[in-house]
């Protein structure tokens, strides 16, 4: 009994913190308006989440959150990139310097990058919107893409540039050939960073979407627990997710998993 | 040789110009306006009324001190559950403990709306009425992966055989936990505590929803005068908020950003 204790601990603090993820999934196969009602099993809001019409606010909410995220963490990487290129060859002294800055949007909690980003767009008289959203998540990306490409640069060993130089090689071919290859896991796990960010951020988004009616996922979320009740798509929506990025995890991790060995 | 060596330095360093002018435009500025607004009237005349007016009134010191409560009551619970669940893993075989730490790092993925609204269902589901209970579960709910997962990450690190030269050396299991164990752990307990801490004494929206809009914490205090025009008291309080948060992470010099930054979730 003693030894099987840690592992009944374990899985209590899963069942904690799986349980009401699980609610809601088992939820999502009902038509209830009122979450923990049981009406019988359906697929009904799949389907009518899928199918707009009165949810189209919800649909147009979700898209927005991909497109922003997408543009968002596209733009990180390309700027993270070549800025943890260039703060890698700094001399030591501005390096940190950068590197001190850098950290201050991830040590930073958000509503403090929120409100000082909604200070320098009003005081700068830009209207709120998209751009302003799309400009205020590469502010808080960016620093990760540069921790995750960072670390590539000083792994790597120099002397290969050098030697794809003295071969004959442009420097534009070296870039291509020797250094993207060696920095392309950062860049792509800061990508996917930089997305999830991205797609989970509330406040930061809140704070800088103005009030022209742009909606994103959380933003509408928000508005839609304050009214009261939830939607009910946000349910087979959530689940959705979920079961998404759970297998997306497990893919990653197993990839992961296998190139290790 | 040398001077292609140099010119590669000298080309590549320019690459960060970018960036540098974009952080001084998107990170810098923008603190540097909320001090601005903070030290400054509406007609933008240097004061200090907006401070004086967070002593003044009651209501937002009243919500000030009891989100710091809220936060370090908080971050006790989850340093309480989230130890022994470090711990546990931490001894466990590699693949299966990796496994394990993946299972309570996944719901960190899920919008913490949902996951906020999640806890809410649960609640109405068990017929359970919201209020400080549910504020507190929703909390620790939400944070208890940034918990496990720094403190996890020390103990696998953690050097067996110094456990092992403690046990020869004739220490009892619960000297060998206070003495080796707790202490070589600590870094990873105090980022640990900064990374609850600090989101939880910033949290904005999670306890209304978690209470319906029975307890507001500071960081709606903070919204609410962003959105109702007062950016200068708004300032203020950002400045009083990021105050705290600078004072406790002076108080936890060890190594959190490093730690968090290391993170490596993927």
């Amino acid at each position: 009994m003693r030894k099987q204790l840690p592992k009944i601990y374990i899985a209590l603090l899963l069942i904690m913190l799986y349980s009401p993820i699980l609610i809601i999934i088992v939820f999502s196969f009902t038509e209830a308006k009122v979450l923990g009602n049981w009406t019988g099993f359906s697929f009904k809001l799949y389907t009518s989440l899928f199918q707009g019409g009165v949810h189209h606010s919800l649909t147009s909410a979700l898209w927005n959150t991909l497109i922003i995220g997408l543009i968002a963490a596209f733009v990180s990487m390309i700027l993270g990139t070549v800025a943890a290129i260039g703060i890698y060859n700094l001399k030591t002294r501005t390096r940190s310097a950068v590197q001190l800055v850098n950290n201050i949007p991830i040590l930073n909690p958000d509503i403090i990058t929120a409100i000082s980003l909604f200070l320098l767009f009003v005081s700068l008289g830009i209207t709120q919107g998209y751009t302003t959203v799309i400009l205020a998540h590469i502010t808080f990306c960016t620093p990760y893409v540069v921790l995750s490409v960072y670390p590539r640069l000083q792994r790597m060993n120099e002397n290969l540039y050098e030697a794809a130089l003295d071969l004959g090689a442009t420097p534009f071919y070296a870039l291509r050939k020797i250094l993207l290859p060696e920095l392309k896991p950062g860049m792509i796990s800061g990508f996917i960073l930089a997305f999830t960010l991205s797609i989970d951020d509330f406040v930061v988004t809140l704070f800088t979407i103005g009030n022209e009616g742009l909606e994103t996922l959380s933003t509408y979320i928000y508005a839609d627990a304050r009214k009261g009740g939830l939607t009910p798509e946000l349910r087979p929506l959530s689940a959705i997710i979920f079961i998404t990025v759970l297998v997306l995890l497990l893919v990653i991790n197993q990839r992961t998993a296998k190139k290790r060995l | 040789m040398k001077k292609q060596f140099l010119s590669f330095a000298g080309k590549r360093r320019n690459w960060s110009i970018p960036y540098i002018l974009f952080l001084v435009f998107f990170v810098v500025t923008p603190l540097v306006l909320i001090f601005y607004y903070a030290f400054t009237n509406h007609s933008g005349g240097f004061t200090l009324d907006n401070f004086s007016k967070f002593w003044q009134q009651p209501e937002a010191m009243h919500t000030f001190v009891f989100s710091v409560g809220v936060a370090i009551i908080t971050t006790f619970i989850c340093l309480l559950l989230g130890y022994p669940a470090a711990y546990i893993l931490s001894r466990m075989e590699i693949k299966r403990a990796k496994m394990l730490v993946l299972l309570f790092i996944l719901p960190m993925w899920v919008n913490f709306l949902i996951r906020t609204l999640a806890t809410v269902a649960l609640f109405d589901f068990l017929k359970i009425p919201l209020g400080q209970g549910s504020l507190y579960f929703g909390m620790v709910y939400n944070f208890l992966p940034f918990m496990i997962y720094p403190i996890y990450n020390i103990l696998q690190k953690t050097d067996y055989s110094l456990i092992e030269a403690a046990q020869d050396l004739g220490a009892n299991p619960r000297q060998v936990f206070f003495k080796t164990v707790l202490p070589l752990s600590i870094p990873g307990i105090s980022s640990g505590i900064m990374m609850v801490f600090m989101p939880v004494i910033s949290t904005f929206a999670i306890a209304e929803l978690l209470t319906i809009n029975n307890i507001k914490l500071f960081g709606t205090t903070l919204q609410e005068n962003i959105y109702n025009g007062m950016w200068n008291y708004g300032a203020a309080l950002s400045l009083i908020m990021l105050l705290l948060i600078g004072l406790t992470s002076l108080l936890n010099t060890k190594g959190s950003a490093s730690a968090a930054g290391e993170g490596g979730l993927i």
